[in-house]
């Protein structure tokens, strides 16, 4: 058994990190807030892109010479998935449910023959899959250096995306990310944004004809870059709030986790106390006894 | 019958403006600035660098853009756009450093003709307002 003096080491450790995760656990809360804030505010922006988007696509008059972000290339040889993960580990299940769903989609693809391409946003995701799907990975960004996801990150994701497509570097691209539902559900998500899918919103688009100007097409092909960069900031708010929901649950369990850990180890170390006081009293008695 | 309708600009951040008694609207379109009224055929245009010009029962407001989609529908207008400042806010160091930016893109050599001229009227636009 464990000397006194190695057990009183052990409770103190124990509540030492108590006190980190507890502490953690409160930046994550504050931080949540304000993620998830930024998230909601998000949503409109990005709803009212879609349904411009969808209303421009039903009017579209020439379905054949539509712009390729939106009817694909014709082929689906080549997938590119944009994997989005945090930069910082200690967030509970966060990154490895992205990985996870990713992966399944990842094995889905290779099985049917298909080419596979990722790109991963975030430190650790990259980490993660790197060991299996190395020469897979042809690009790695993560924003470390900025404290809130930002559209202008997300247009640099974006733009990077556009540019790969433009030289028909890929057919079809997905992006993997959390959507936040509450702090202790993040449900994994895999999105296809080339070519866009405008399934299910069908009953948004009135019959109503608008008027364009300049025509269709082109507001069609300024508009869907943006749409883009829209898409993948909505996944990056999404994620980040996701990422600070998951920590402080993580957070959460260990705090409580550790509080467990240091009445277990009070209670043992008071038994020893106990044990040894006791074993120097019979010392005591006996050694009185036999004079 | 009331000649008013409703307007909402939103930027990825947040709905940035929600005005419902909104007289007439004045936005840079594409294709030259575009005054829209009540009862506005729908339209759907994009922006190019401006000023939109809010006038309301509440007062009027201007407000300085870079890009953005303009949509109106059922009496709603949406302006959607990435870059909107309230020209009320803007102090004269902003509006330095945009012109600044601008004209530094403007110096580079591999853009094209298209950016080349959002940006030239970009910076015409921020002239008039400095």
């Amino acid at each position: 058994m464990a000397s006194l003096d190695d057990l009183k080491k052990r409770i103190a450790s124990v509540k030492s990190t108590q006190k980190i995760t507890k502490a953690m656990k409160m930046v994550a809360a504050a931080k949540l807030r304000k993620a998830q804030e930024s998230a909601e505010k998000g949503r409109p922006y990005s709803e009212k892109m879609n349904n411009v988007i969808l209303n421009l696509s039903s009017g579209i008059s020439d379905k054949e010479n539509a712009p390729k972000l939106l009817s694909g290339t014709g082929d689906n040889k080549v997938y590119l998935c944009v994997v989005m993960t945090s930069d910082r580990g200690l967030c509970g299940g966060f990154n490895s449910n992205i990985i996870k769903k990713a992966k399944s989609y990842f094995s889905k693809i290779l099985s049917e023959g298909k080419e596979l391409k990722i790109m991963t946003v975030g430190s650790k995701g990259n980490d993660q899959l790197k060991r299996m799907y190395g020469d897979k990975i042809i690009e790695n960004i993560s924003f470390k250096e900025s404290k809130n996801a930002n559209y202008f990150d997300a247009d640099k994701v974006g733009k990077i995306v556009i540019d790969k497509f433009e030289r028909s570097e890929f057919d079809i691209c997905t992006i993997f990310y959390n959507q936040f539902k509450n702090v202790i559900t993040q449900i994994p998500q895999a999105q296809q944004i080339i070519p866009l899918n405008s399934e299910g919103s069908e009953d948004n688009t009135s019959e109503e004809s608008y008027e364009f100007e300049p025509d269709e097409d082109e507001i069609l092909n300024n508009l869907l870059p943006k749409n883009i960069s829209t898409q993948i900031f909505k996944a990056m708010l999404e994620n980040s709030a996701s990422e600070q929901g998951s920590r402080m649950s993580a957070m959460d369990n260990a705090t409580r986790n550790a509080g467990e850990m240091v009445d277990k180890l009070t209670i043992q170390y008071n038994r020893s106390r106990q044990a040894a006081i006791t074993k120097e009293l019979i010392e005591i008695i006996s050694g009185a006894e036999s004079l | 019958m009331s000649e008013e309708f409703k307007i909402e600009i939103v930027n990825p951040e947040k709905s940035f403006l929600v005005k419902d008694d909104v007289s007439e609207v004045v936005v840079p379109a594409y294709e030259g600035e575009m005054g829209i009224l009540k009862d506005h055929i729908s339209i759907i245009s994009f922006l190019k660098p401006g000023i939109i010009k809010i006038l309301s029962k509440s007062g009027d407001e201007s407000y300085y853009i870079e890009d953005g989609i303009v949509e109106f529908k059922n009496n709603n207008l949406s302006i959607l756009t990435s870059s909107i400042f309230n020209i009320a806010d803007m102090d004269k160091s902003k509006k330095q450093d945009l012109l600044k930016q601008a004209e530094e893109e403007s110096g580079k050599e591999e853009i094209s003709d298209q950016s080349r001229y959002l940006i030239d009227q970009k910076i015409e636009v921020l002239k008039t307002l400095n």
